[in-house]
């Protein structure tokens, strides 16, 4: 059976090993989508439109494309349809500067005729509201309801009951490169697109199918990638107007969204609301719970989220809606429906254990079927000093006051198989491994070069990697779902096992040896029963000549596994005069299974936590109901978290077994409900609504005041 | 303090200078009773009669010499500008992410201290010693700071890293040994979505030691 092999025995597996990438980035080589320059370049532009809703009366491209140094304007809504939403596609134009192109796009003249909108989910719901979608009633999906157990009868057990409505807002991804493509058509029928994707062979057979070309005659590369986390999936509109700008003026064009775009078109995480009325028997078990919710994910569906949440919960009753409102579409965004879910669960965890006079962390031990969470509550408890939180709420009479929380989150991260790698042994000792997998700064990259240099004796930097590029044509799937790592690994292993083994038979008969009980290591081949008998790596694979050793691998599910269990406690420091919230530590217990590089894991456990903490205290997508119009659209009142949000985190590396998973995702979840029970923790107020602002800490202890 | 050369570092920022331009044009060139496209701070040009000229620049020790519009900024040029003598000067470490010195993607020093290039014009850069991320190393000898960036996986993606590397470099140079607020004000400028400030932290510091 295959595996990993024990701990003891890794040289470099589950190490901190720098990513190989590193050099590139901190100099300045590293090449991105947007840095691509190509001879005779042209720069893309997209006119949007500024209204939410409206129809298109007339669309004039005349003056645009009479403009010197404009080589390409295109249509790209028809006169007649509607428009949906602010930022929606009205035409493109191709110039030989960027300026140009901006000039150029405001030439353009689109006659709209504007129509009634909707951009929140309480005007799309309310009564006589403009009905923007004629599939929905009252802009509303049909009710999705699941029961389970008998909700009465589990009300009727409880000792304690707690109703409440939690809300987060829309959030965005916000990927540093916008979405983006350089196209470059060698001929009519060959294209090669850099773009800045989570998926490259997805980018490919979607550029493949609109152009109606076979898929191996169009090349997608992605050696660097400026963020995505789950808005990157396929060219876009973009992407196909990128390669159609391209194919109309034959020259390469890149087309980079704006960041305002970026914020309006580029996919956002849904909003939630739910109203949740859920109870406990006096022994401590949630007995029952009763939720109603629902959420926008813009024009189209995709609201959903996780509730109940990782705690077991006998008897439920849930109904979920979608609200449609005039707004761009959602994407999956890091852990789709997971850290609003986590949220509103682990505040209402609290609410529930503080009626019953319990500890909140009791309470959880009681009702988490979890045995990977209840180990991490131990650990985690003790880095935090779970101890010195208050014993009630909001005590004392200190301006600053503190308080300690717990959040939990659960994930998948199992992988899966379509992913075709080769590694090659070449005979001036050289290993390369590909695959059409990309690093989108995960460090992919590196994990699979320590996979091979492992498997071969060698040093990560001794493994060429080719990654982000479907030129190769062996396909992977696209970096999503946590699932890279755990898809990618096993056929790596696999393929640089299958090549060491080429390379043993090759070589045993030299060493007067059989194959089994050859070795590598240290660039050198030995036997095993008598390690007077070696040859050096060099010498060995000198002799292939112009034959390379080249293998493929399989996804063997022995070598992966799904399903990571995460634990996070915060603490944080409000001061009650101003509202502002201070977080002191976050402790992040992340079960991670096997960490094949366990630095690049802390790592994206450090980045979950903050685009956790993200959601948890700055970030909201404002939306004006009188306009129709983003209010936010940019980076200064957006806010992402920097520098001054940072607190200590640890983020603990909790191994469980020897298997790969994925934690991409997983590692935002817990942050935001650890954060809102701190706060609760330390001023006796509870936020059920997302960003906790200064706003709604002095509102809230105002309201407790009075 | 850096951060606050990021916002002041030219005399005439690209804000102000479209503003003294004024908006007098955009009504002629927006469709009727519709405002449509680009953000109005762009419609200041309009592409008529645009003044243009040839700016010597010195960039990473380098003499540069590229026919800029007005408008054109520092971070233009470093990455899309042709120099007179038709090479690319392709210098495109410096990322252009929000577009109005908010994220400090763009960082570069001018005579020493850090500038967000999308801010600055390219007029205002002349006669001065420009350096970006790919100034740093020493040949292949990584500036502390870089190698530090590797060492402590200050990066994941990696579109900020230039920023992040100019602004520490630039911090340390005027602070060798800052403490950890000192690193948080000195990077302040800077922004990151991947969540790599805790690394960063802890890579200015081990550079510090070698400062």
């Amino acid at each position: 059976m295959a595996s990993w092999g024990e701990a003891s025995e890794s040289r470099l597996i589950g190490k901190r090993i720098p990513r190989l990438s590193g050099k590139d980035k901190v100099t300045g080589k590293a090449k991105y989508t947007f840095d691509i320059n190509r001879p005779g370049l042209l720069y893309g532009r997209i006119l949007r439109s500024e209204v939410a809703r409206a129809n298109v009366v007339d669309l004039d491209l005349s003056e645009a494309e009479a403009m010197p140094g404009v080589k390409a304007v295109l249509p790209l809504v028809e006169v007649g349809r509607q428009i949906r939403y602010q930022g929606q596609e009205i035409a493109a134009v191709a110039a030989e500067t960027d300026d140009i192109a901006k000039d150029a796009i405001r030439r353009i003249r689109v006659d709209l005729e504007e129509l009634p909108f909707v951009v929140t989910e309480e005007d799309a719901m309310a009564e006589n509201a403009p009905q923007i979608r004629d599939d929905w009633a009252g802009n509303q999906s049909e009710p999705n309801v699941r029961e389970e157990g008998d909700i009465n009868a589990g009300f009727e057990q409880a000792a304690v009951e707690v109703e409440a409505t939690y809300h987060t807002p829309v959030q965005t991804h916000v990927c540093l490169e916008t979405h983006g493509h350089v196209a470059e058509w060698e001929d009519d029928e060959n294209l090669t697109v850099w773009a800045s994707t989570q998926g490259v062979f997805g980018v490919r057979n979607d550029l493949a199918g609109h152009f109606n070309l076979p898929a191996n005659q169009v090349r997608v590369i992605t050696e660097h990638m400026g963020g995505g986390f789950g808005s990157k999936f396929g060219p876009g509109v973009e992407g196909r107007t990128a390669a159609n700008l391209a194919r109309a003026t034959g020259r390469p064009v890149k087309l980079m969204l704006t960041r305002k775009a970026e914020h309006l078109v580029a996919g956002n995480r849904p909003s939630m609301t739910q109203h949740v009325r859920a109870g406990a028997t006096s022994d401590g078990r949630i007995i029952a719970y009763d939720m109603k919710g629902y959420g926008t994910g813009g024009i189209s569906s995709g609201a959903g989220f996780q509730a109940p949440y990782v705690y077991h919960v006998p008897n439920r009753r849930t109904e979920r809606r979608n609200v449609a409102v005039n707004v761009g579409n959602q994407r999956a965004m890091r852990a789709p429906g997971h850290p609003q879910g986590a949220f509103a669960m682990d505040s209402l965890m609290d609410e529930l254990a503080e009626k019953l006079g319990m500890n909140p962390l009791e309470f959880r031990r009681i009702n988490d079927p979890s045995e990977v969470r209840q180990a991490q509550y131990t650990l985690g408890a003790q880095e935090i000093g779970w101890h010195r939180r208050n014993s009630v709420p909001g005590s004392g009479t200190a301006v600053k006051k503190r308080g300690i929380g717990v959040g939990s989150g659960q994930w998948g991260g199992g992988g899966g198989d379509g992913t075709q790698a080769r590694v090659t042994i070449n005979a001036d000792g050289t290993v390369e491994a590909v695959t059409g997998t990309q690093d989108i700064g995960t460090g992919v990259r590196t994990a699979i070069a320590i996979i091979v240099a492992e498997e071969l004796g060698l040093n990560p930097t001794d493994v060429m990697v080719k990654v982000g590029d479907s030129g190769p044509g062996l396909p992977s799937g696209g970096s999503g779902g946590s699932q890279t790592t755990a898809s990618v690994a096993p056929v790596i292993k696999t393929a640089a096992a299958a090549a060491k083994q080429k390379l043993f038979e090759r070589v045993a008969p030299q060493l007067e040896a059989s194959v089994e009980d050859l070795r590598v290591g240290n660039r050198t081949i030995y036997v095993v029963s008598d390690r007077t008998k070696t040859i050096k790596w060099e010498l060995a694979t000198g002799q292939l000549g112009m034959e390379s050793i080249s293998e493929g691998g399989h996804w063997d599910r022995e070598l992966r596994q799904g399903g990571v269990a995460g634990t996070q406690f915060a603490e944080v420091e409000v001061d009650t005069e101003t509202g502002a919230i201070r977080l002191i530590k976050i402790v992040a217990v992340q079960d991670c299974g096997l960490a094949i590089n366990r630095l690049t894991t802390e790592s994206q456990i450090n980045g979950g936590v903050i685009m956790g903490l993200g959601q948890a205290l700055l970030e909201e997508r404002l939306m004006d109901p009188q306009t129709g119009r983003m209010l936010n659209a940019n980076l200064e009142d957006y806010k992402v978290p920097g520098t001054f949000e940072i607190p200590e985190i640890k983020s603990i590396v909790f191994d469980t077994h020897r298997k790969v998973t994925g934690v991409g995702e997983p590692p935002c979840i817990p942050t935001l409900g650890a954060i809102a029970n701190a706060v609760y923790n330390a001023i006796g107020v509870r936020i059920r609504e997302l960003p906790i602002t200064p706003d709604k800490i002095l509102t809230a202890l105002a309201e407790k005041k009075a | 303090m850096p951060d606050k050369e990021k916002k002041q570092g030219t005399n005439i920022s690209r804000r102000n200078f479209l503003k003294g331009v004024g908006t007098g044009t955009v009504a002629a060139t927006v469709a009727p009773s519709v405002l449509i496209g680009a953000e109005k701070e762009a419609d200041a040009q309009t592409g008529d009669a645009v003044a243009s000229a040839t700016i010597q620049l010195n960039i990473n020790g380098k003499p540069y010499q590229v026919e800029v519009e007005a408008r054109t900024t520092l971070l233009t040029v470093l990455r899309d500008g042709i120099d007179t003598s038709g090479t690319n000067i392709d210098l495109t470490g410096a990322k252009l992410i929000c577009d109005r010195g908010e994220c400090g993607g763009c960082t570069v020093m001018v005579d020493g201290k850090t500038v967000y290039a999308c801010m600055m014009l390219a007029m205002d850069a002349e006669g001065k010693q420009v350096t970006t991320v790919e100034g740093l190393a020493d040949g292949d000898n990584l500036h502390p700071v870089q190698d530090a960036f590797v060492q402590h996986d200050a990066l994941m993606c990696g579109f900020c890293t230039p920023g992040f590397v100019v602004s520490s470099a630039a911090l340390l140079s005027e602070n060798t040994k800052p403490t950890l607020e000192e690193i948080k004000v000195g990077l302040s400028g800077n922004t990151c979505r991947c969540g790599t400030y805790p690394f960063i932290f802890d890579a200015v510091k081990t550079a510090s030691k070698k400062m």
